[in-house]
């Protein structure tokens, strides 16, 4: 009973809370509209904007404020040099030109002149929220280490913050290196703990109101997706590598179609998959979550009452939505982190026989 | 499309930030918690196998101490049994020794009262027999004249023999 209403509570809280966060997009979005007198919401634009990465952290603005943190731009021209500045130097409408580029589509820098070229090193908000949650993450881990190292865990039971991150450095231990890795699986730990940390981590950070979608970047996923690459094709064998080239026991007619299968399935299909996976999955739970507040405007366009009115069942579903992204935020941690290990096994599968014999349809 | 565009400047920033954080977190966090977990599991492991050599060793112990038990029990039974026939064996001698010293003490007994009784028997013979000469001899000696007196005197003397 007890634990009943106090789960009632919690919800109750966290509707609050993100009642609050949506009507903190209202104003921004009302403001936008006030400012461009003539232009309707549009809901694609509106949700690609938050879902896209960004030169500042903007919470909300009125008619005379802008709440935004202002990143720094990093530019490099051939041409023309560094040039590092202010992305608040864009103006509030991102429409003023400044050292000779102008911001496009809200999201990218492009020089004025086209016939400079310009490579984009920016401090973006991904950028900067990667690095103050990983951070955090780092500071955390260490703390736990450190604890470790006095024996904390070790000849007593593990507490407070071990208690939460054990569990989860077994499991990828035990069901994930272990199971697919044989023998080896303790080389490839520390990757697959910090690759599965580093996803969960920036992927829960994403989840916070007004933070960058991180994890749902492409750049983001596909980094990792080549990195998982490097290892799976380091960690192969000539056992390998052979059944790849020279299949044995196929006739000669089916190795001409085999081969390119194969080797197209290993440098671009795994990591492909790899890196598609992570990105859909990051990219589509913040665009429902988006799209569920964005349905408040769209009916507030029509009629202010129907905009309010829908309000709650948009907050009902967005909670809904938001408890998901958290569980897919772990659950997508773990396929990245099984599935790289999984590939790196098959990479020397056959050479060692404690190697269990994984199915190669699992991709 | 925008979308599906990674940009060189995250690309980069990301994989600064992943290099060092694996770095940071291999050399300083997974390193001495991996340890940690082996070693404490390690311990855990020893531990169990240890408590389970003692109770092993203890059930060896407490089967060895039931036998000696069983031994010592039987040992006692087997003493109370001996001392018991030890005990009634010597009842039994006992009553034996005193029945044979009584048996033999009733015989002495009736050899004594035969004896005397014979010796009782010879006196009063003896006895008698004097009686008998010395009547005799009183009637002797009187002049047995007279038929009447002689009756009248044996009489007298009859009444005078007191057999005490």
């Amino acid at each position: 009973m007890g634990s009943k209403s106090m789960k009632s509570l919690l919800v109750a809280v966290f509707s609050l809370f993100l009642l609050t966060y949506s009507s903190n997009v209202f104003s921004q979005e009302k403001a936008g509209d006030n400012k461009k007198q003539d232009e309707k919401f549009d809901p694609t634009k509106a949700i690609m904007n938050h879902v896209q990465d960004a030169y500042e952290f903007h919470f909300f603005s009125t008619d005379h404020f802008e709440a935004a943190i202002y990143l720094p731009v990093i530019l490099y021209s051939p041409q023309k040099g560094w040039s590092v500045f202010s992305s608040k130097r864009f103006g509030p409408e991102h429409n003023q030109t400044y050292d000779g580029y102008r911001l496009e589509d809200e999201n990218t820098v492009v020089p004025v002149d086209p016939d400079v070229t310009v490579y984009d090193l920016s401090l973006t908000r991904n950028v900067i929220q990667t690095f103050l949650a990983l951070i955090l993450f780092c500071y955390l881990m260490i703390k736990i280490a450190q604890k470790y190292k006095k024996g904390e865990g070790v000849v007593s039971a593990p507490s407070g913050a071990q208690s939460f991150m054990e569990p989860i450095i077994v499991f990828i231990r035990e069901e994930v290196a272990k199971v697919n890795l044989g023998s080896r699986w303790q080389r490839y730990m520390p990757y697959l703990l910090t690759v599965f940390f580093f996803i969960l981590i920036n992927a829960l950070f994403g989840l916070l109101p007004g933070a960058a979608n991180v994890a749902g970047n492409i750049a983001f996923t596909l980094v990792l997706g080549v990195i998982s690459l490097i290892i799976i094709l380091a960690s192969t064998t000539t056992h390998f590598w052979k059944h790849i080239i020279w299949p044995p026991d196929v006739p000669f007619l089916v190795k001409v179609i085999l081969v390119p299968v194969e080797l197209f399935g290993l440098f671009v299909i795994k990591p492909g998959a790899l890196i598609i996976r992570l990105f859909a999955n990051m990219v589509a739970g913040h665009i429902v979550i988006l799209a569920f507040i964005s349905l408040i405007f769209i009916f507030g366009a029509m009629n202010t009452v129907a905009g309010w009115g829908f309000s709650p069942f948009s907050v009902v579903f967005v909670v809904f939505d938001y408890l998901i992204e958290i569980l897919v935020a772990f659950i997508q941690a773990f396929i990245f982190t099984a599935l790289t290990a999984i590939f790196i096994g098959q990479g020397f599968e056959g050479s060692d026989h404690d190697v269990p014999h994984e199915d190669h349809a699992f991709v | 499309m925008q979308l599906l565009l990674p940009k060189l400047g995250l690309i980069l920033w990301t994989l600064i930030a992943f290099g060092i954080v694996f770095y940071i977190l291999a050399k300083y966090a997974w390193k001495p918690i991996l340890k940690s977990l082996d070693e404490r599991e390690k311990n855990i492991s020893d531990s169990i196998l240890s408590a389970e050599n003692m109770r092993k060793e203890m059930d060896n112990m407490k089967s060895e101490n039931e036998a000696l038990l069983a031994k010592a029990r039987e040992e006692r039974s087997q003493m109370m049994r001996e001392a018991k026939e030890i005990r009634d064996k010597m009842i039994q001698d006992a009553k034996e020794q005193a029945r044979k010293e009584t048996n033999k003490i009733v015989a002495d007994a009736q050899s004594v009262i035969n004896q005397q009784k014979m010796a009782a028997i010879t006196d009063l013979k003896n006895q008698v027999g004097n009686l008998v000469l010395e009547v005799s001899e009183k009637v002797l000696r009187r002049e047995l004249n007279n038929k009447e007196d002689q009756e009248k005197y044996i009489q007298q003397l009859a009444q005078k023999v007191e057999l005490n």
